[in-house]
């Protein structure tokens, strides 16, 4: 794997520059939209694998993550200060030069938080939010460990729901674009956002972060934390034996995770305009569990082909009205017949497991 | 608050709660078998609701219903025999994802079979305004139907598990899986049939309660998931506690709403779960030392 | 691994191009977005259905000037980015000529902006009156605006001489935009909203809110506004409660769907609807009589259920598009002026008129009050 890893790394960027150029050519470029929402999918999923596949910790809540990312941000960007101008806070943070003045489009006077500040502001709430719930949460297994994330994320949908500042069921509308780089010269700016003429660069943007991401991760499984995460997942106790800090490491990999998945959250919502509470559901935080698995639980370039791949069609409405159902089959198919993903599908083991299946029921314990 | 607006509440606590409890009780008979938290025991709730709606079509309601009831044990033990029999030893990880995967299936398929739209059977008594008085409170007949069918499964299951030899061999394999195999009992068997109960529970709590609650093809993931907190709540596995747990929730449930506006109701139900795992997993009515026993 | 991946990106990106879509000549195309299934499969399903059906009936008459339209319907789950996608998916790969949906306010409002850059018509179902106010050059939508119902029912309120009331809702994009209007609106009647809740879209039992609002003995009405099978559910929990003032519904009470479920408890309930529900009762003059009766019967004999209101939206927004294609053919934004210009046009939720400051064509009397009597929709005329 050392050795071969700058070199996937090197492909990986080359096949997204060769799509991107291929779409040019062929006139195609329409499908660099579903590839950048992808991507930042691909994002959470690759966090989630290295909790799930390598520290084998469960997490039916990731997307309360996400979405403490997105709804922060969009939330501090989208309303208007205006009216709490002259409050000691907003003077303050007006100091501190984190608000931007503007005009929306009928003329209104607006003050908001500048995209960099709530960006960074959202990461750090999810960073601390996942720190002081992982103390308690990862002391649990199994079904409460399970129960405990899915209740975190209940209670995240349920505040984005009931919160008017939230939006309630509307979710938020309207948010700015995410400047990155201020235009220099003849090098026009780098913004996040869903212009159709800013396709190709928020292309690269997303791609560019899922890439960043991806090193970081792979590097990280290669040190010593990432042994560390394997005995854990091998046995606990036996990595506590031999020295491993366990709590703490599980801790970590915990809240970066939640930083993957805020990540993911924030610019997102600002390559959309906007986000609903659909994207804080159970079914969304399931649904990235079910990309992990079948990704091969610990195994990030699997996690990464069918993060992106799986969520591609799905934006791009292949599955129709079965959409839902598709991820559970998938969820179903892979547990039973290949829990170590499909890319890692021998078919001569698979032809085992499809005869063990038929002989279930016949032979006995 | 006033004496009436009290026990109003009350009421309506152990109202909820006891659609909790029943919710709770199914979790618990797989669990204790096979050491399985079925994410799917909510979808067994909504298919009984529905397949009860469908059959009263052509035949009458206490029929419909044990229509429902055998067909969707057929279905309880069709799961098991196709997705978990024939897994060796499997982790609790993959346990949990298949029978959420189940779980959405069964939505889904519910969805094109079914449609959209809401059904409900009719009242077993009365209609939709019949009450009784007891007392300052007012109550619809169906929510004492909903008790009642709670109460006789609670003792039927206990007289079940205590009294008769396949009770016994259930309990056997949920004490010492190993064990139980030495000594001839199918363990296999046990837990194809701790399904088809469960299911069945499941689907007579899903009769009972659509007059109340409706039924629609997802109205099944809320319900598993407050009967999975009061579960985990009562201590995995004691139906008892899981009653006891269902009316403590129900009641929380209805009191919060005269101090934090409703929309956050659910909200409070899970922090309080939360805080509950963290200083005691076992839940509230369970002991430590068998949580500790157990494999997870 | 590492060739395996680079195969199966190839595959994928092969597989996208070999999938350009082949415009056929005489062909519209117009997209649909609608929430078919999640969590609000109750609006999208039959809008679906409507909109296949319209579509349906126009090819078989030999399409709207020779020209044959495909439907693309796209099934969103509710979900925002969802729709987002499917958007500019409608919009620059499948080239439609105009959108119609989504089925919910929340997503009407993402993909507001993109309509409006794709210079792409779209006729939203949502039924939030931000969709078109402020205007936007392409958005327009066909649910009556929700602050007309709220003032068709604090109109029979005062005559009733009510004033204190409550306020419930379901969590839901309707339920919101509802509230937020009763509110606003309440002072201009004399109305004073003595408590306001909001429920789960998915509540299975209300008795102990019931309880809560029942003890305050100044409430002399109860408005509940909401779209979800919970309205059905107050109406039982206040009966049962003996609780016996006045209830009133928004109109998405429209479905008798919910009158059946709620049973000899809907009796009495008053809310304001189009005129779909009473299309039978209404005077052989009324401009709107013919359509609905006829929407009626095809919706009812090709899906074998209750027509609805819901459904209704989307019989708008496709009849209201293919008039405007026969003015403006196969070009998005001469259908765009067609539909602006659109006057008189009667359809299921009213008499639409659009105006460049009007992208809803409905004013208040496209909602009539009715009342539950015997289980069935009645024209309500005072008590």
């Amino acid at each position: 794997m050392k050795y071969t890893k700058p070199r996937a790394i090197l492909c990986l960027a080359g096949l997204v520059i060769a799509v991107q150029v291929l779409t040019r050519v062929t006139g195609t470029q329409y499908y660099l939209t579903q590839l950048t929402m992808a991507a930042y999918y691909a994002l959470v999923v690759i966090g989630l694998t290295v909790l799930m596949g390598y520290a084998g910790q469960i997490s039916i809540g990731h997307a309360g993550f996400f979405a403490i990312g997105g709804y922060l941000s969009a939330a501090l960007t989208t309303h208007n200060l205006v009216l709490f101008a002259d409050r000691p806070l907003v003077l303050l943070l007006d100091r501190i030069g984190i608000l931007v003045r503007g005009q929306d489009i009928y003329g209104e006077h607006l003050i908001t938080v500048a995209p960099w500040a709530a960006c960074l502001l959202a990461l750090v709430a999810a960073a601390t939010i996942a720190f002081l719930l992982g103390i308690p949460v990862l002391k649990l297994k199994g079904h409460y460990l399970a129960m405990a994330t899915l209740g975190f994320g209940t209670i995240i949908y349920r505040i984005a729901l009931a919160t008017d500042y939230f939006g309630e069921a509307d979710g938020i509308s309207e948010v700015p674009g995410f400047t990155l780089l201020p235009g220099i010269g003849p090098v026009p700016p780098l913004v996040v956002n869903g212009d159709f003429g800013n396709r190709v660069q928020n292309y690269y943007i997303a791609w560019g972060v899922l890439i960043i991401g991806m090193v970081l991760l792979l590097n990280l499984i290669d040190s010593r934390i990432g042994r560390a995460l394997r005995s854990i997942h091998g046995s606990e106790e036996a990595a506590e034996a031999v020295g491993v800090d366990t709590a703490r490491c599980k801790l970590q990999v915990f809240v970066l995770s939640a930083v993957y998945a805020a990540l993911a959250g924030v610019l997102l919502t600002h390559y959309n305009g906007g986000l609903g509470p659909s994207e804080a559901s159970v079914m969304k935080s399931v649904r990235y569990v079910a990309l992990v698995a079948v990704g091969g639980m610990a195994n990030l370039w699997g996690a990464l082909v069918m993060g992106v791949g799986l969520t591609f069609l799905s934006l791009r409405g292949v599955f129709g009205s079965f959409d839902d159902a598709v991820f559970g089959a998938i969820l179903i198919l892979v547990m039973l017949f290949a829990p170590d993903g499909i890319l890692g599908l021998q078919f001569h083991t698979l032809a085992a497991r499809l005869k063990r299946f038929g002989a279930g029921g016949s032979h006995d314990a | 608050m006033t004496a009436d607006l009290f026990f109003q509440y009350l009421f309506a606590g152990i109202t909820y709660g006891i659609m909790y409890a029943i919710v709770a009780i199914g979790f618990n008979i797989i669990y204790n078998t096979t050491g399985i938290i079925n994410f799917a025991q909510g979808e067994f709730v909504m298919l009984g609701g529905m397949i009860a709606i469908s059959l009263l079509h052509v035949m009458p309601l206490w029929l419909a219903i044990a229509g429902a009831v055998v067909l969707t044990m057929l279905v309880g033990a069709l799961i098991e025999i196709l997705f978990i029999r024939w897994l060796d030893n499997p982790s609790v990880l993959r346990m949990i994802i298949i029978t959420i995967g189940l779980s959405i299936l069964i939505r889904e398929a519910a969805l094109h079979v079914w449609g959209e739209s809401i059904r409900s059977l009719p009242y077993f008594y009365g209609n939709e305004i019949t009450t009784i008085t007891l007392g300052p409170v007012r109550l619809s007949p169906q929510v004492l139907w909903v008790i009642g069918v709670c109460g006789v499964v609670v003792l039927l299951l206990s007289v079940f598990f205590k009294g008769t030899p396949l009770g016994r061999e259930m309990r056997a394999c949920a004490a010492n899986r190993r064990a139980a195999i030495l000594c001839g009992i199918n363990a296999r068997n046990m837990v194809t049939f701790s399904f088809m109960l469960s299911a069945g529970i499941g689907a007579l709590a899903g009769c009972v309660m659509s007059p109340i609650t409706y039924t629609q093809y997802d109205s099944g993931t809320p319900l598993a998931i407050k009967g999975f907190t009061v579960a985990i709540l009562g201590g995995l596995g004691n139906s008892m506690g899981a009653v006891a747990a269902g009316i403590l929730l129900g009641i929380i449930e209805a009191y919060s709403i005269s101090f934090v506006p409703l929309a956050f109701q659910d909200a409070i139900s899970i922090t309080i779960l939360l805080i509950i795992l963290f200083v005691r997993p076992h839940g509230l009515f369970g002991s430590g030392e068998t949580a500790r026993l157990k494999e997870f | 691994m590492k060739k395996q991946l680079s195969n199966i990106f190839l595959a994928v990106a092969a597989l996208c191009l070999l999938a350009v879509p082949a415009v056929q000549a005489g062909t519209i195309k117009v997209g649909a977005i609608f929430a078919v299934t999640g969590p609000a499969s109750f609006l999208g399903g039959p809008e679906a259905r409507t909109a296949r059906m319209v579509v349906d009936e126009i090819n078989r008459k030999g399409g709207i000037n020779g020209d044959m339209i495909e439907l693309i319907v796209k099934d969103s789950g509710a979900s925002p980015e969802k729709a987002i996608s499917f958007a500019k998916q409608l919009i620059e790969e499948e080239k439609v000529l105009a959108i119609i949906g989504p089925s919910t306010s929340g997503e009407s409002m993402k993909i507001k902006k993109i309509a409006e850059q794709g210079r792409t018509p779209l006729i939203s179902c949502g039924a939030a009156e931000v969709i078109v106010n402020p205007v936007a050059r392409y958005v327009f939508k066909t649910p009556q605006k929700d602050s007309f119902a709220v003032r068709k029912i604090y109109g029979e309120m005062q005559k009733m001489g009510i004033s204190k009331i409550a306020v419930v809702a379901g969590n839901t994009g309707f339920g919101k935009a509802g509230k937020g209007q009763l509110i606003k609106i309440a002072p201009e009647y004399g109305i004073e909203i003595v408590a306001a809740e909001t429920y789960d879209k998915k509540a299975t039992d209300l008795s102990a809110l019931v309880a809560k609002l029942m003890a305050n003995k100044n409430i002399q009405a109860v408005v509940n506004w909401s779209i979800v099978p919970a309205q059905a559910i107050i109406a039982k929990n206040m009966r049962q409660a003996g609780w016996n003032v006045p209830l009133f519904q928004s109109h998405g009470f429209g479905n008798i769907k919910y009158v059946q479920a709620a049973g000899a408890a809907a009796e009495g309930i008053i809310f304001p609807a189009g005129r779909l529900l009473v299309a039978e009762s209404l005077p052989d003059s009324d401009p709107q009589k013919a359509l609905l009766l006829k929407y009626k019967k095809d919706y009812e004999s090709r899906y074998h259920e209750a027509a609805s209101t819901f459904g209704g939206h989307a019989y708008d927004a496709m009849t209201i598009l293919a008039a405007a294609i026969g003015k403006g053919g196969n070009d998005r934004d001469k259908v765009r002026d067609a539909i602006e210009g659109l006057k008189d046009f009667p359809g299921t939720g009213g008499v639409f008129s659009f105006s460049p400051e009007d992208h809803n064509g409905l004013d208040i009397s496209s909602f009539v009050m009715l009342e539950v009597k015997d289980g069935k929709f009645v024209l309500y005329h005072g008590k």
